[in-house]
């Protein structure tokens, strides 16, 4: 069987959205880790976002981190175009609808609405990507500062941008909502992508499942506690 | 005359024997030869797959949209074979034996020898092709016992061997439509075969008429079309839908069967009717069909009615000494576990005197509260309960009886909306199955040349009863195993045929009496439907030619069926166009043939004037109410030929028992 | 069981021919007895449909006890009407109440064209079978049945796969009309069993391959089919087609 045949047939399709969404799933535990690094203001007084600082200028500054970024950005693309494609493909297989849709009966709607949820997901990622990478990684703006630890060489003050960003109520009601989307997308995309690339033994599937949801609570309430965390002040830049 | 063509020799060495003489077909001559199967049930797909295999170029019909629909898959309870995995002492003889007498002594030793032959190779094949059939813990096949015999010999997949053994057949057929060899035609109904003679090389009609093909209706267009075969195997099941009510698909129907008897196929025995003793029972005039439930459960289940005639207490409320048990009391040696003839006639004996249950007065309880306590008292052995509760006995009898038969438990919850893990199942009689159908011989050919009946279609194996788990046996049996042989002693013949124009005038004219038929049924435009002349149908033949019968009955019963038959081809209302989808049109096509049916059914039943198997004369009956068989003078399989409307003439196969001497069926 | 009637409002799909537009019509039908089956109820529609001259609904159905797979009803919603594990032939009148309004649909899905009323083509599951789904063996080519072991868990896993009716409720249950629970039960069914041993790989490949071609969408694991399927057959069947596909893809050196 030829490759294009693998993964271009229906099985194959989704084994593309399997993959590239665990592969999406592993960046989220770096990212919820790094950004989790704000939090050492709460037992250091004087950290400041240091730690934090300094973990994210570590990621923009490897040359293997960088390539892996490409990879990254490969994978959400791919992610996002299949999705899209998969979405639309399956929807015009029934030209002709149902006078009575069939709502929730067997299936619970988020599982039903990933299409919806991953839009909802990636208007929020252009919103986060212009907030935080797109100034990091391109435009240098005004809004981000600089800051020098030990002497070191200035590097730039993503905590500082955070506090500002997350003071506006607006930015932190959108947060808050783009993780329930996300733990949403999660909690059927975990264990799905599990399933879809042929765990079938019971006692996997429950461990996929149970993982699932653990995960997709955990990582959604990590990531909405940051916003909330800086708008009510429990760090700050003090 | 009739020809059984039974092979000479010992009765066990007959089909050796067979094999080892009959003609052979090359294969580069099987390529050219073609050939049609009506029905894709276990015989018709079995068939269509063993001869697709040999390199016949096969056109198999059926009316379902998929050949896996046909009602074979409804069997439940299991399939006989006389493998003797359990070391019970069961072998090919026992196996005939069993089946002789439990027919009654009215099937054919040779035909049922050979069935039981066979039956071995059927499990082989169908395990070889993944059906699953039940499994021990250490991988090996699992038996259980059925009715009217003392060994384990069923081979089952839980409650659907049926529906396994058909997807067996199902997809070794569609294996064949892949490679070529089948060409499926579905949503397709028989109407008309077409019988054509010889002609020798100056161009003259030679012999007799051959089966040369057939007219079908397209039900998805209502067109109508000729196929060309150089035989016609007709597998089109039985035709207990004649008494409207019964097991039977709703579209199961004798069309196929009654065209070739109108064109010249001998109708066996259409009298024997075998009438199912564990039916739920009907619950008001709207009923369409009737759902059995398998035999199995009288394993089990113990059947009773109350002492006391019109008892209207629920059953939880009649104490013990007020039940009869009436199967245990009349036949102590085998109980609840007699045949399926006996237990009906018995249940029904109990309701006309005034003893059923229900609302409908028309029902016996088959009761599993002591099954239940029976089972849980040994599963409370197993775990070392000691001195077990009566509810913690009930909780662990329920499981078993849950694992065992929970779907056929469930399915009953369905219907009638009552659990029978808490109240006794309410059971009746049912139309089941047909034992008769066309008259074959040895070769599974009708009398007409070049035509075949398979499985329940024809008449050969059953006589006058049919034992539990031998249907699904003999249609795979007919299918893999005697037909590759037997037509291939015919088409060796055949080779220098060539297709026949479908131009041919006896296509043209068959084809036209059809179109009549069908306008003439269209064009009667009178104010009664289909479905009400059927249901009036089966109750004729339920009252009079049911479960008993007697000659003044059968007598009404005929002048009743054709005074009916006039009212049909007078006053039907068939609504819609002819040359489109039309199951309106379709019912009435089948309908009027088993109105036609009806009649004879009734005629043989008053011919025999003995009880046997399912057919029981009231006239013919020892003084405890047992059936009573005549073998001096009705030692014979009836044959009847079609001589004009109304108009029939009876031929007898004398049967002759070599091995299995008959006796008088005791159950005592 | 106490029974009761209802008088019901009843809105069907009516449809001519696959070439003709088709819309729903609505109709009263009274004195429905709560002990009839569902199909029972719309036999007694058609009967009163042909008494005043009109042309009476079309449906598949044939054994009406729940294993021939050929009746097919989307109801009120659901394929096969608000029971659990249930076929619509099954389906008993006591599941509803006097005064009920229940909307009767096709399935509906591209790769299952309605032909009349509520009748549709399902042949699309016949040729997935053709692809592959079957053991290659002649008949007469069978060792002994018990020459070969099979592990009870194993066969009953394999049983309850096979139970599939081919009925398409599964199909028509998705959003995505993905014939993949279908598909897996026939995989599964002989990918478990050491006699479908030898055509494993190819089996898997041509089947999801011919599923293609008929148009069924991609399965999303919603779970929508197990809920409907009245065989109740696990969705662990379409993991294991995965498991089947992937190693399949992967080593299947052609």
């Amino acid at each position: 069987m030829k490759w294009s045949a693998f993964f271009t047939s229906s099985v194959g399709k989704k084994l593309v959205m399997a993959f590239t969404g665990l592969f999406l799933i592993s960046f989220l535990i770096v990212h919820a880790g790094i950004n989790a690094c704000i939090w050492a203001d709460l037992v250091d007084d004087s950290d400041n976002g240091e730690m934090f600082n300094k973990a994210a200028h570590f990621m923009g500054s490897s040359y293997v981190i960088r390539i892996m970024e490409i990879g990254l950005f490969i994978g959400i693309l791919a992610h996002i175009v299949q999705g899209y494609m998969l979405e639309l493909q399956n929807r015009a297989r029934r030209k002709q609808g149902y006078q009575v849709a069939m709502g929730s009966k067997g299936s619970a709607w988020y599982r039903k609405s990933m299409g919806l949820l991953g839009t909802l997901i990636l208007l929020f990622l252009i919103i986060h990507i212009n907030n935080f990478w797109v100034p990091s990684r391109i435009t240098y703006a005004s809004t981000l500062g600089e800051v020098t630890y030990n002497n070191g060489a200035p590097i730039h003050d993503l905590y500082t941008r955070m506090l500002v960003v997350f003071s506006e109520p607006w930015e932190v009601i959108l947060y808050i909502a783009a993780c329930f989307s996300l733990a949403w997308h999660l909690l059927h995309g975990f264990q799905s992508s599990f399933r879809t690339i042929g765990v079938y033994n019971k006692k996997y599937v429950a461990m996929a499942k149970g993982a699932g949801v653990a995960f997709s609570i955990i990582i959604s309430v990590v990531f909405a506690l940051m916003p909330i965390s800086i708008y009510f002040g429990w760090v700050n830049n003090n | 005359m009739l020809n059984s063509k039974i092979p000479a020799g010992q009765l066990d060495l007959k089909w050796t024997d067979y094999k080892g003489h009959c003609k052979l077909v090359n294969p580069a001559n099987k390529r050219k030869l073609e050939v049609i199967i009506v029905g894709t049930g276990l015989a018709g797909a079995s068939a269509a797959a063993s001869l697709g295999e040999l390199g016949y170029k096969v056109k198999a019909f059926c009316f379902q949209d998929s050949p896996r629909r046909a009602h074979s898959i409804a069997a439940q309870g299991g399939i006989n074979a006389a493998k003797n995995y359990q070391n019970d002492g069961d072998s090919v003889f026992r196996l005939f034996y069993d089946t002789i007498k439990g027919g009654d002594y009215r099937a054919r030793e040779a035909n049922v020898h050979r069935l039981a032959e066979v039956s071995a190779n059927i499990i082989d094949q169908c395990v070889a092709q993944g059906v699953p059939l039940a499994r021990e813990y250490g991988g090996l096949l699992s038996n259980r016992s059925f009715g009217g015999t003392q060994v384990q010999r069923t081979f089952y997949a839980a409650g659907q061997t049926g529906q396994q053994l058909l997807i067996g057949a199902y997809q070794a057929l569609e294996r064949q439509v892949a490679l070529g060899n089948v060409t499926m035609y579905t949503r397709h109904e028989m109407l008309d075969v077409v019988l054509i003679k010889d002609k020798d090389k100056a161009g003259n009609e030679v012999g007799e008429a051959k089966a040369r093909g057939i007219v079908v209706r397209n039900l998805i267009t209502g067109e109508l079309e000729r196929h060309f075969g150089h035989a016609v195997l007709l597998c089109s099941g039985g035709y207990g839908n004649v008494f409207y009510l019964s097991t039977n698909a709703m579209g199961s129907n004798v069309t196929a069967a009654w065209k070739a008897h109108r064109k010249g196929a001998y109708f066996g025995n259409p009298c024997y009717t075998q009438i199912h003793p564990t039916c739920i029972p009907v619950s008001g005039d709207h009923q369409s069909k009737l759902t059995l439930m398998s035999e199995s459960l009288r394993n089990d289940g113990r059947i009773w009615v109350p002492k006391k005639q019109n008892d209207n207490r629920k059953p939880s409320e009649i104490p013990e000494e007020e039940r009869d048990y009436y199967l245990e009391r009349r036949y102590p040696a085998f109980g609840n576990l007699v045949p399926r003839d006996v237990a009906s006639r018995a249940a029904k004996e109990r309701c006309d005197a005034g003893y059923g249950v229900g609302s409908s007065k028309q029902a016996v309880y088959l009761d599993y509260a002591n099954a239940i306590e029976r089972y849980g008292k040994i599963e409370c052995g197993k775990l070392g309960i000691d001195h077990p509760s009566a509810e913690v006995i009930r909780k662990h009898g329920l499981d078993v009886v849950k694992e065992k038969y929970g779907n056929l438990f469930d399915m009953y919850e369905k219907i009638t909306g009552e659990n029978p893990y808490e109240v006794p199942m309410r059971i009746y009689p049912a139309v089941h199955y047909t034992m008769g159908g066309l008259w074959v011989d040895y070769e599974l050919m009708t009398t007409v040349p070049g035509l075949y009946a398979l499985g329940e279609a024809n008449f050969s194996d059953h006589g006058a009863n049919r034992l539990g788990a031998s249907a699904l046996m003999q249609g795979l049996a007919d299918g893999y195993f005697v037909i590759p042989y037997t037509i291939g002693n015919y088409l060796a013949d055949e080779i220098s045929t060539k297709a026949i124009s479908l131009d041919h005038p006896e296509f043209v004219k068959s084809e036209k009496e059809v179109r009549d038929r069908i306008e003439k049924l269209m064009g009667i435009k009178g104010s009664q439907s289909v479905e009400s002349f059927h249901k009036r149908l089966g109750k004729i033949m339920w009252d009079k030619c049911g479960m008993a019968r007697n000659a003044q009955g059968l007598q009404e019963a005929i002048t009743e069926i054709q005074q009916l038959k006039k009212e049909f081809w007078s006053d039907v209302r068939i609504p819609g166009g002819v040359g489109e989808m039309n199951p309106e049109l379709d019912k009435a096509n089948r309908v009027a043939d088993f109105i036609e049916l009806g009649e004879l059914m009734c005629k043989d039943a008053l011919n025999r004037r003995e009880s046997c198997g399912g057919h029981f004369r009231e006239e013919s009956q020892t003084e405890e109410g047992e059936a009573k068989r005549d073998d001096s003078q009705f030692q014979y399989a009836s044959a009847w030929e079609f001589k004009g409307e109304s108009d029939w003439q009876l031929h007898k196969e004398e049967l002759i028992f070599e091995l299995a001497k008959p006796t008088q069926r005791n159950y005592k | 069981m106490e029974h009761y009637n209802m008088n019901l409002t009843l809105k069907v799909w009516r449809q001519k021919s696959s070439k003709e537009q088709g819309r729903f019509e609505t109709y009263q039908v009274s004195d429905i007895s709560s002990e009839m089956s569902f199909l029972e109820m719309i036999d007694v529609l058609n009967e009163r449909l042909i008494k005043e001259g009109k042309d009476p609904i079309a449906f598949d159905h044939d054994c009406r006890e729940g294993i021939c797979g050929a009746c097919s009803m989307y109801i009120n919603g659901r394929p096969h009407g608000p029971w659990h594990a249930n076929t619509t032939c099954q389906l008993h009148m006591r599941a509803y109440k006097d005064g009920d309004t229940i909307v009767v649909e096709p399935w509906r899905a591209n790769s299952f064209p309605v032909i009349k009323d509520l009748v549709v083509d399902r042949t699309a599951f016949d040729r997935i079978v053709q692809a592959g789904g079957y053991i290659s063996v002649n008949t007469g080519n069978a060792v002994d049945a018990n020459a070969m072991l099979i592990e009870k868990d194993k066969a009953d896993a394999a049983f309850a796969a096979a139970a599939c009716i081919g009925c398409g409720a599964c199909v028509a249950a998705c959003k995505n009309s993905s014939a993949m629970l279908f598909l897996s039960a026939k995989v599964s069914h002989l990918a478990l069993l050491p006699q479908g041993e030898p055509e494993r790989k190819s089996r898997v490949l041509n089947m999801v391959q011919q599923m293609d071609k008929e148009g069924f969408g991609s399965c999303t694991f919603t779970e929508a089919c197990e809920a409907v399927c009245p065989k109740e057959i696990s969705v662990t069947n379409i993991s294991r087609l995965n498991k089947e596909y992937i190693i399949a893809g992967l080593t299947e050196d052609k």
